[in-house]
């Protein structure tokens, strides 16, 4: 094994694109979850996401276009589930199940005509006078867009959530929402609107796996990031800036295994390929043998104003 | 003004109906996307739904691939359908399914040639224990630390799915088999070979032991003490532990029969249908049968049925994309709009519709 081609500088940065489109999908999904839903359908509207995102940016040669048209899409999904779960009362595991079983279908047949096909790429966008720092500059500040963008939405979500009167409405609204609904505020058009935050974010994470991390489209490619997301957000203990944490902690654990496995490492492939997946279980076990903090109390229950 | 009323109770009539809607609803749907793909709606719906079975050619070869497919779907979602009574979320069985199959074929083929009556219940044995010990360990981790059992199942799929392919090119791989990856086939090997049992049915074992499932979860959950806590501690969990009933011990049951069956329906698949392991063998049935659970309304009975439908939506896929050119995804789509016109519908089951202002109560 030859641990002296990893080149830290890179991997730095790549662990900052990898990290991106889940931690765009958590930020969305813990929104949604603060607001007292339980959205499990993230893995099917990144991956619509991913695949809008892709077709729209090729048809158009323009990745900006196709990040704006993913996040129309996931958020169109999230609609569906948004109808489904407050408006028919359906139940949300089954419903958010039934979203990811359908973003899986309806993804691989639009993208049937764009595999192997390749994307214009998204330019990158140096920071001026911190892109010129020695190291640093090509580690952290030298990367496209939506890096940044993904890190200025969690703080922006961040704010929200804590200073701004609607942030403390939604939170309102997933700790009681009865008490919500008695002084007034409307749940169910809140929930709405945070469900469609999320399905936005989850798109926009998806299109960044097809647009920029990949770049190409393949059928299933999202290989269970939105369900990771889903898991960084309990790991988050639904807190804006651990679920920054944990997307990175997360997207160093793909890369470094990727780049063990590159370097050759004594270690079966298998296990590395698996190794996301079991450290995210790993995670959910730790954070929860201290026990949950700071689920919302209202998470996941169907809410019905009888009167 | 348009509102909703909780009825009292679930209404019986509607728990039948909404499938059947919501089976005409994705036609409908499915018939708009059909015709948005350029492909003739009407047609498309009757190549899925009748020609399967009744088309002069074709129904020959696939009427038996009928029970071929439902058998894995019934098995699975019956072990399903019972956890989620419970309110206990494996939505894993994919990989239950994959490890079963896995752990069946190794003990099967330790013992090759062996022409032994004995290694082919040894093989459905080992597949019903490694799935059920791969369903333990979200069922381990949620009695023990409370580990939400949703994400710890699902995670564990992506796990199968790398040791599946692990395997079938080191493990397991056949010696004979000129370095491609994949097991040796057990069509060529009779004392292993899951055989059709009566010719041009689809009927094997694993179709036998679906419908024993069916029966024996009939059983379980209407006469036996254990479904009334399952059903208990899935409608009212603090009732359930005031009676005295353990969460623990639901929790372990529940993971535990699905995996158990979904491990046989991997073994059975591997050893007929798909005839060996490959890293492509699992076709997806541990997710469908989620969907089959909720169509069949988690009732025995009611999965027998779906999972024949679904069964037909799967050969008839095959069928259109054959005839018509039909994209192979559409049908996965279909079948994910199933599922979800079946939640939309479910709302009638729980409440009634009321038309104008609320009066006096």
């Amino acid at each position: 094994m030859d641990l002296s081609s990893i080149n830290p500088v890179l991997l730095i940065a790549s662990v900052m694109v990898s990290a991106t489109p889940i931690l765009l999908a958590a930020i969305g999904e813990m929104v949604v979850e603060k607001s007292g839903v339980l959205n499990l359908g993230v893995e099917g509207m990144m991956i619509t996401g991913a695949v809008v995102g892709f077709a729209v940016a090729v048809s158009a040669t323009s990745p900006g276009l196709g990040f704006v048209a993913a996040a129309i899409a996931g958020a169109l999904l999230s609609l569906a589930f948004g109808l489904l779960t407050q408006y028919l009362l359906s139940n949300q595991v089954a419903t958010g199940l039934g979203l990811t079983l359908v973003g899986l279908g309806l993804s691989s047949l639009i993208g049937k005509p764009y595999e192997g096909m390749k994307t214009p790429t998204l330019s990158k966008f140096e920071i001026p006078l911190l892109s010129d720092l020695p190291i640093l500059g090509d580690m952290l500040f030298s990367h496209d867009v939506m890096v940044y963008f993904s890190l200025l939405l969690v703080a922006a979500v961040w704010a929200f959530l804590k200073y701004t009167r609607a942030g403390l409405i939604l939170r309102a609204v997933g700790e009681g929402h009865d008490s919500a609904h008695a002084l007034g505020y409307k749940v169910t058009q809140i929930r709405i609107l945070a469900i469609l935050f999320g399905g936005a974010c989850a798109g926009l994470g998806g299109a960044y796996l097809s647009l920029v991390r990949v770049p190409q489209w393949t059928e299933g490619m999202t290989a269970g990031a939105g369900w990771i997301a889903l898991a960084i957000v309990v790991f988050a203990s639904w807190r804006a800036g651990r679920v920054a944490v944990g997307a990175y902690l997360f997207g160093g654990v793909t890369v470094l295994q990727l780049n063990l496995q590159a370097a050759g490492a004594d270690v079966p492939v298998a296990l590395l390929s698996a190794s996301p997946y079991l450290i995210t279980i790993l995670v959910l076990v730790i954070i929860s043998a201290r026990g949950v903090h700071g689920a919302p109390a209202s998470l996941g229950r169907p809410f019905h104003a009888s009167h | 003004m348009l509102r909703l009323e909780k009825r009292p109770q679930p209404s019986q009539l509607w728990t039948v109906v909404t499938p059947i809607l919501a089976v005409f609803l994705t036609m409908i749907v499915g018939g708009i996307m059909f015709a948005l793909l350029g492909k003739p709606p009407l047609e498309a719906i009757k190549v899925i739904f009748w020609d399967p079975l009744f088309h002069e050619q074709f129904a020959a070869y696939s009427r038996p691939q009928l029970l071929v497919k439902a058998g894995p779907l019934i098995l699975i979602a019956i072990g399903l359908s019972i956890g989620f009574k419970a309110g206990i979320w494996n939505i894993g069985a994919e990989g239950q399914y994959i490890i079963g199959a896995i752990c069946g074929a190794g003990v099967g083929l330790a013992f090759y040639p062996s022409e032994s009556v004995l290694i082919f219940p040894a093989m459905v044995l080992a597949g019903a224990a490694g799935g059920w010990a791969w369903a333990m360990i979200p069922a381990v981790l949620k009695t023990r630390f409370g580990t939400n059992e949703i994400l710890v199942s699902l995670m564990l799929v992506y796990v199968a799915q790398n040791v599946l392919i692990s395997v079938s090119s080191g493990l397991l791989r056949n010696p004979e088999g000129m370095g491609f990856p994949g097991s040796r086939n057990f069509k060529q090997w009779d004392a292993a070979h899951n055989a059709e049992l009566i010719a041009n049915t689809g009927m094997h074992w694993g179709v036998v032991a679906a419908f024993i499932a069916v029966i024996g979860a009939y059983m379980l959950m209407s006469r036996h003490i254990m479904g009334f806590n399952i059903r208990l501690t899935g409608e009212a969990p603090r009732a359930a532990r005031f009676a005295g009933v353990s969460p623990t011990r639901i929790v372990f049951f529940c993971l535990g029969l699905a995996g158990l069956l979904a491990g046989a329906a991997g073994l059975f698949e591997a050893t007929g249908p798909a005839g060996q392991i490959t890293g492509a063998f699992n076709a997806g049935y541990g997710f469908t049968a989620i969907i089959v659970a909720f169509l069949g309304r988690l009732h025995p009975v009611g999965i027998l049925l779906a999972g024949l439908l679904m069964a037909l939506t799967y050969i008839g896929g095959e069928l259109a994309q054959l005839m018509l050119n039909l994209p192979g995804a559409s049908i996965q789509l279909f079948q994910g709009m199933l599922l979800f016109f079946l939640l939309a519908t479910d709302v009638f089951t729980n409440y009634r519709l009321r038309f104008g202002k609320k009066g006096l109560v």
